[in-house]
């Protein structure tokens, strides 16, 4: 460009080459990230696809060299998530809704605080928080706590976007409302959540990606089974669990397994992830 | 806040509606309240964990007071529970995290926000989200079966022929221990960090940018001018990740070996806070074991809130004053 009329210094070439060659290195920095990426899926699905069939998908777990499957853990990640959620939802939709109606005062600002310290609680902690105050009192591990723990660690996640998602919607909307002369409740539950709905929903959809693939908070709360259970009050059975129980196994027939697990859980996942990203695409 | 519309004037009974809302419709004090009752519930569920952890911790707390934390002896036989090889875990592990995740982070945050041309960032952006997607227990199959040999046959062999007068690269190489557990760590937190340095940078205003450029100076220059401005909130992001990396428990757990000693090597294995908790929790028999595995879990928890606590601080002083959230 102007380097035709204006001659370059050597400090000014070495000042060119320096930011070059930092554009570069942080190329390699995203490309190394973004590999790895790669790099993991490739593997999953490369090992996994194997052990993957229908049997594997509905079968109980066997003993090692038998086969069987992980039916019992889909199953009953299926149950826990559909626990966590009738929990964690509910409470979580509604905390946001306070925070963003009615965040302005010191309680608020307490609230906040504490959803937050709640996201950055290791997940093994929330384990055994729920040991101590469901198992221990029930005496035995049960789906519940399970479902428990998993709503514990949704909550500040289901909170903290609906609030996002309602502070996004224009406050002509709300001042429409309020000038017809409706109530303000009506004017949240009618105008303003509607509006935010399909906002609340991808957050609500990512916190179950996200809780899908916990496995520290189940290990002593819904501890994992080998059948196939649907009741609240036993052990039951879980993707991650399984995943990790075959994982640190010695057996190479289960290690397959893991691997075959693992893929199923990345397809759940991933989907989610995929199908939240395509949808929203148009608003960010 | 609350605008005063809706409906005729308040009876004069209705005090207690007054109270729950200012506009004096029974609706409005019915939803408040509900909504109240919710926000009071987290509360209560927070408030519950701490007294709950510190409640079970009380027995282990009692026999070993500070000395729980100074103890290199962990031994269920014995019934000796001492936390310090755990805490020497931990804190190892989640350095080398650090260590290899932040220049990489910042890389990419710098590489997006001020390199990529945005057709390219945007979907960059979404892949190296999906890092975090992952869960922990897919990074630990991974870190078996995958990273592990790898760092056996590619990476220990090298270090310790090379550094090898270190102490931190002799040892037996196993491929399992704290080199491994900190380096699936520094895989798990970079796009945690990376993700709040991108927020923290883009966060700072174009004028910065444009002031620098106009100056002269180059890409890489400009680059400078706003990593200083935003150096407070990159602090921030680090420390978040360090939360994080302190925190996680079922990758490290499947990777770093879960033995109970402090050694200078890297190679050897190690144990965390959060993999003792996992490992050892449902096998406990004694109380006095169990207790000291929830005053770990007590611990664990009081140091990420102050960690997760600062870095919060610092990030929001950064991007509240530009005004994106």
């Amino acid at each position: 460009m102007s380097s035709a009329i204006i001659t370059l210094t050597r400090a000014d070439r070495t000042r060119r080459a320096t930011s070059g060659t930092m554009t570069t290195l942080t190329a390699l920095c995203t490309l190394f990230a973004v590999g790895i990426l790669l790099v993991i899926l490739a593997y999953i699905a490369w090992q996994g696809i194997g052990s993957v069939s229908l049997r594997f998908l509905l079968d109980s777990p066997r003993p090692v060299g038998e086969g069987g499957g992980i039916g019992n853990a889909i199953l009953g990640s299926l149950v826990l998530l559909l626990l966590s959620s009738a929990f964690g939802m509910p409470l979580g939709i509604a905390i946001g809704v306070f925070l963003s109606e009615f965040g302005a005062g010191r309680f608020a600002s307490l609230v906040r605080f504490v959803v937050d310290t709640l996201t950055g609680v290791p997940s093994i902690v929330t384990g055994v928080f729920v040991y101590a105050i469901i198992v221990v009192p029930l005496k035995h591990f049960s789906a519940l706590a399970g479902g428990v723990a998993l709503a514990v660690i949704m909550i500040p996640i289901v909170a903290r976007t609906t609030e996002e998602m309602i502070k996004l919607v224009p406050h002509s909307l709300r001042e429409a409302a309020l000038a017809l002369g409706a109530a303000q409740w009506k004017v949240t539950l009618g105008v303003v959540i509607p509006a935010a709905a399909s906002g609340i929903a991808t957050g609500a959809m990512l916190a179950v990606a996200r809780v899908s693939g916990e496995t520290a908070p189940l290990l002593f709360t819904a501890f994992g089974s080998r059948f196939f259970s649907y009741y609240l009050n036993q052990p039951i059975a879980s993707l991650t669990v399984q995943i990790y129980n075959y994982a640190i196994s010695p057996y190479d027939d289960w290690h397959a397994q893991a691997w075959a697990a693992t893929l199923v859980l990345m397809t759940l996942i991933l989907g989610i992830n995929i199908t939240v990203r395509f949808f929203t695409r148009k608003k960010f | 806040m609350s605008v005063r519309i809706g409906g005729q004037r308040p009876p004069l009974n209705v005090s207690w509606r007054r109270a729950l809302s200012p506009t004096g419709n029974a609706g409005d004090a019915v939803f408040r309240g509900l909504m109240f009752f919710a926000a009071l519930l987290i509360l209560l569920i927070v408030g519950g964990m701490i007294v709950a952890l510190a409640a079970k911790s009380m027995l282990s707390i009692r026999e070993f007071g500070f000395g729980f934390l100074t103890s290199r002896e962990w031994n269920p036989v014995k019934g000796e529970f001492g936390a310090l090889p755990f805490v020497y875990g931990t804190v190892v592990s989640s350095l080398i995290a650090l260590l290899i995740s932040v220049p990489l982070s910042l890389g990419i945050a710098i590489f997006l926000v001020e390199q990529a041309p945005r057709s390219l960032a945007r979907p960059i952006t979404f892949l190296v989200e999906l890092l975090a997607a992952i869960p922990s227990v897919v990074y630990g199959v991974w870190g078996i079966f995958v990273l592990a040999p790898f760092l056996r046959v590619h990476v220990e062999p090298p270090l310790a022929r090379w550094f090898g007068w270190l102490p931190l690269f002799r040892g037996s190489i196993t491929g399992i221990g704290l080199l491994t557990g900190g380096i699936i760590l520094a895989i798990m937190v970079t796009p945690i960090i990376s993700a709040v340095v991108r927020d923290v940078l883009s966060a700072v205003p174009n004028s910065q940018r444009e002031a620098a450029l106009a100056l002269g100076a180059t890409k890489w220059e400009t680059t400078r001018v706003v990593l200083v401005n935003g150096a407070p909130g990159i602090a921030g992001a680090v420390i978040l990740g360090l939360g994080r990396a302190l925190g996680e428990t079922m990758a490290v757990t499947m990777v770093i070996g879960n033995r109970a000693q402090i050694s200078a090597s890297l190679f050897e294995p190690s144990y965390t806070i959060a993999s003792a908790i996992a490992n050892e929790f449902t096998e406990a028999t004694q109380d006095l074991h169990l207790s000291s595995l929830v005053e770990l879990g007590l611990i664990l928890f009081l140091v990420t809130f102050v960690v997760n606590g600062v870095a919060r601080v610092l990030v929001w002083n950064v991007t509240r004053k530009t005004g994106t959230v």
